[in-house]
């Protein structure tokens, strides 16, 4: 064909981290520690819920409700009014998508329009830009930064500066991107750093698209904190969470945007346009799995309480590690990653205009099993005294 | 309160509407027999399903895989349509897998279609198709599939619903982009044969124009009948998307699993979309679909291949539906392929004027039949464009893949019509 085949909106956003990083891993038979990914199992009440789907009557593998399986979208908000202090409607006020992935996707489609600036907040999920890009977006970039150089780095310690901030919103914002528990960094947003960023919203009339799909994973006693939640931000947030990542479940792409109706529908009006459904027992094995941990929500029981519980020691772990070997780690109050060294760089976490300022520091995943953090924990090992040798 | 930030983008504006809404919430009704939304009401075959539950028993499945494809089900594809091909597919390069035959079309819409593009849509189509191009920004040209005067009144087929030749040459120009065709179509059920798609490739060829080819159905062939994959005419390959469903495949609509397969110039870009827009499929169910596939493909050709038996299975479910249909006195448009099937209700002579006349005929008496047959279809005009309305508006879509004890309520319904 001679005529120029693909659509403008696709430009420069073909490349692609993931794609180029996990074939190397697997090229090399590299221990992968860098897509985040567990590589133990879902618990087994949620594997057994999946199974005892698919034997169920033949409904259980034909399409269900568009927006949303009932069973799913009714347990989710009777799950997240208790937490957020309000009534959701499961009907209106939620949104199941193919992974948070694709709830971001509908966010962006939805409701950014040429010329629309969205602000986002460096590092980033990879994904914010180039989706902004595809919206025909511009995306206006404020960078976490450490405030101080003590001898163990939080990522408590990486904050934004309410001036810079401030500076970032003009009559074009339409959105601001944040994610809490932050991905690569681990960041957790207190109250009142959500707050300046809400009153920021209120202030300019902007939407909020708040990424909490690491909400459950939070570190030393740090509360997770819903922007949506806060005085005059359920109108206007939009946010998104992951099944795959709540139930260690990331293969089976199901996520879901919560919000006020009035914006919700848009997102809707995306989603039937684009996949329409989503897959229907991967659905129903999440609802009875969140029908679960509604019931033993806040006790030991909780797969929400022992998960952080299990996965406190392997940050630990990977964080002596990294130290051991001579390498400064942060260490993540929140979420599956640790900034330290070797895997996904985390140059690719931050806009052109601010990547050489961060080129040092790289994404480490460990939620892993302990033979694969002992695999890294040899390698560096051996890597440390490699280079010693040297001198 | 109403922020204008808060109002929808301009691509989907209008694009709110959907014909499903009005009718899906018809199926909660147990006490009305559903022929309309097409999904199957039999069950999936038990190899598919039991591939599934071991799947999703093993760790590393129920994790990300691949994302513009899990190995074990692009290579699948890859020998099963190598076959039918009969090309060597690259599993990596031509093939992508997509959240239903649905998120192909969509994937295929906004890699390849923008503004200032036109888009050649044949009605009856799948309702999906305009608010695709058009929140892609493209413009839908549609042509209607036109009723041989030859046919006979009382025994039609649909291989009797063709396209003008003139008036399909007349829709290509300079800004035509791609073509949309369906074959076998959703909801007449027409197989185009080779010397249709013969038309259209030429055309397609002239005026360097792109051929998107939905061919979910394309297992779905009955008697007498041959698919023909446009993508194999001379001509062709470099220039074709091919959409493919494991849903309609494997009668598990709720798996949400389709494929795009085309030349890695095309299909590039459909990845560039996929990986910015939901990046990857569910791995188990790609797995056991992979499976599936795998053991279909070694009984390909004999009857006990799902795709073969499946076909045979309905066919007698198409015959028996054309019957009950035509005993009422509505006439049936026979389906070559596919599980939808048309019906003329002119003869019954249904007097709907009492609803109004703010909708197509074909909308008033669904809803009629629904209230006092408690029998649900699908309007015909839900799948044409404004200008095509009175050519369709007395036709209504029936399902047909469903068990025989729905077909028994169905029949006794219509075989009760007139004793009212």
């Amino acid at each position: 064909m001679s005529r120029k085949l693909h659509a403008r909106r696709i430009e420069g956003i073909d490349k692609n981290i993931w794609v180029e990083l996990t074939q190397l891993a697997a090229d090399y038979k590299a221990v992968n520690l860098g897509q985040g990914f567990p590589d133990f199992s879902p618990p087994s009440f949620v594997q057994e819920a999946f199974c005892k789907a698919l034997n169920e009557g033949f409904s259980m593998h034909q399409y269900t409700r568009a927006f949303g399986h009932p069973n799913l979208v009714k347990i989710l908000a009777k799950f997240f009014s208790r937490i957020v202090g309000r009534e959701i409607d499961p009907m209106e006020d939620i949104l199941v998508s193919v992974g948070a992935y694709q709830a971001l996707f509908c966010t962006f489609q939805a409701l950014i329009d040429e010329g629309d600036e969205v602000i986002i907040v460096e590092p980033f999920f990879d994904c914010y830009q180039p989706m902004v890009m595809m919206a025909g977006g511009t995306a206006i970039y404020v960078p976490l930064k450490p405030v101080c150089c003590g001898p163990v780095l939080s990522s408590a310690d990486w904050v934004l500066s309410p001036e810079e901030l401030a500076s970032k919103f003009s009559p074009r914002t339409k959105a601001i991107v944040i994610n809490t528990p932050n991905n690569p960094l681990g960041k957790v947003y207190k109250r009142k750093e959500l707050q300046m960023i809400a009153d920021l919203c209120i202030k300019h009339d902007v939407i909020c698209i708040s990424d909490e799909v690491y909400e459950w994973l939070t570190y030393d006693g740090t509360k997770h904190v819903k922007i949506a939640s806060l005085p005059g931000m359920w109108e206007r947030t939009v946010t998104i969470g992951s099944a795959g990542k709540t139930f260690s479940a990331t293969g089976w792409k199901v996520g879901w945007a919560m919000g006020s109706e009035h914006i919700l529908k848009h997102l809707k009006t995306v989603h039937q346009n684009s996949v329409y459904h989503c897959a229907t027992a991967a659905q129903e094995a999440v609802a009875v799995g969140f029908q679960r941990e509604y019931d033993v929500f806040g006790t030991e029981e909780s797969y929400f309480h022992q998960l952080p519980i299990h996965l406190h020691e392997k940050r630990l772990r990977l964080a002596d590690c990294l130290k051991s070997v001579g390498l400064k780690p942060i260490l993540p109050q929140g979420g599956y990653f640790m900034i330290g060294l070797a895997t996904i760089p985390v140059s690719a976490f931050y806009s052109p205009e601010h990547r050489n300022e961060f080129q040092k520091y790289i994404r480490f995943c460990f939620v892993k099993e302990d033979s694969t953090l002992q695999a890294a924990e040899d390698i560096l090992r051996q890597w440390s005294d490699g280079k010693l040798k040297k001198f | 309160m109403a922020s204008i930030k808060h109002k929808n983008t301009k691509r989907i504006e209008g694009l709110d509407k959907n014909v499903w809404v009005a009718f899906t919430s018809v199926a909660a009704d147990p006490s009305i027999v559903n022929l309309g939304q097409g999904y199957p009401d039999i069950p999936p075959p038990s190899y598919v399903k039991e591939g599934l539950a071991q799947a999703a028993m093993v760790d590393r499945l129920n994790q990300y895989t691949r994302g513009f494809g899990h190995p074990t089900l692009v290579k699948a594809l890859s020998k099963v349509y190598g076959k039918v091909y009969d090309r060597q597919l690259d599993p990596f390069k031509e093939i992508l897998v997509t959240v239903g035959g649905y998120g192909s079309l969509f994937s295929t819409m906004q890699a390849l279609v923008e503004e200032g593009d036109e888009v050649i849509i044949i009605e009856p189509f799948f309702d999906c198709y305009v608010p695709m191009v058009k929140m892609a920004g493209g413009k839908p040209v549609l042509i209607p599939l036109r009723l041989k005067s030859s046919s006979a009144a009382s025994s039609v087929s649909s291989a009797d619903w063709v396209l003008d030749q003139e008036e399909l040459a007349s829709k290509f120009n300079s800004k035509t982009k791609a073509i949309i065709i369906n074959t076998p179509n959703n909801p007449i059920g027409k197989i185009f044969s080779r010397s249709e798609l013969q038309a259209i490739a030429d055309l397609c060829i002239k005026h360097d124009t792109l051929c998107i080819s939905d061919e979910v159905y394309e297992w779905l062939v009955y008697k007498g009948h041959e698919h023909v994959k446009i993508a194999t005419l001379p001509g062709m390959w470099d220039r074709t998307i091919t959409i493919g469903s494991a849903g309609k495949t494997f009668s598990v609509t709720g798996w949400k699993l389709g494929w795009s397969i085309g030349p890695e110039h095309l299909i590039k870009h459909l990845q560039t979309v996929m990986q910015n827009s939901l990046y990857t499929c569910p791995t188990p169910l790609q797995e056991a679909v992979g499976q599936g596939l795998l053991r279909d493909f070694e009984l390909m050709g004999k009857p006990d291949c799902y795709f073969t038996s499946l076909a045979l299975e309905l066919e007698g479910k198409r015959d028996r539906m054309a019957a009950m249909l035509r005993q009422t006195g509505m006439t049936p448009v026979v389906p070559e392929g596919g599980y939808f099937m048309i019906a003329d209700v002119t003869a019954l002579n249904q007097d709907l004027s009492h609803m109004g006349d703010d909708e197509p005929y074909d909308y008033k008496f669904v809803k009629w039949m629904i209230k006092e047959k408690k029998l649900a279809s699908i309007p015909v005009t839900a799948f044409v464009g404004e200008d095509s309305v009175k050519q369709f508006e007395k036709y209504i879509r029936l399902c047909f893949i469903k068990q025989e004890s729905t077909l028994d309520a169905a029949e006794a319904i219509l075989k009760s019509w007139n004793k009212d």
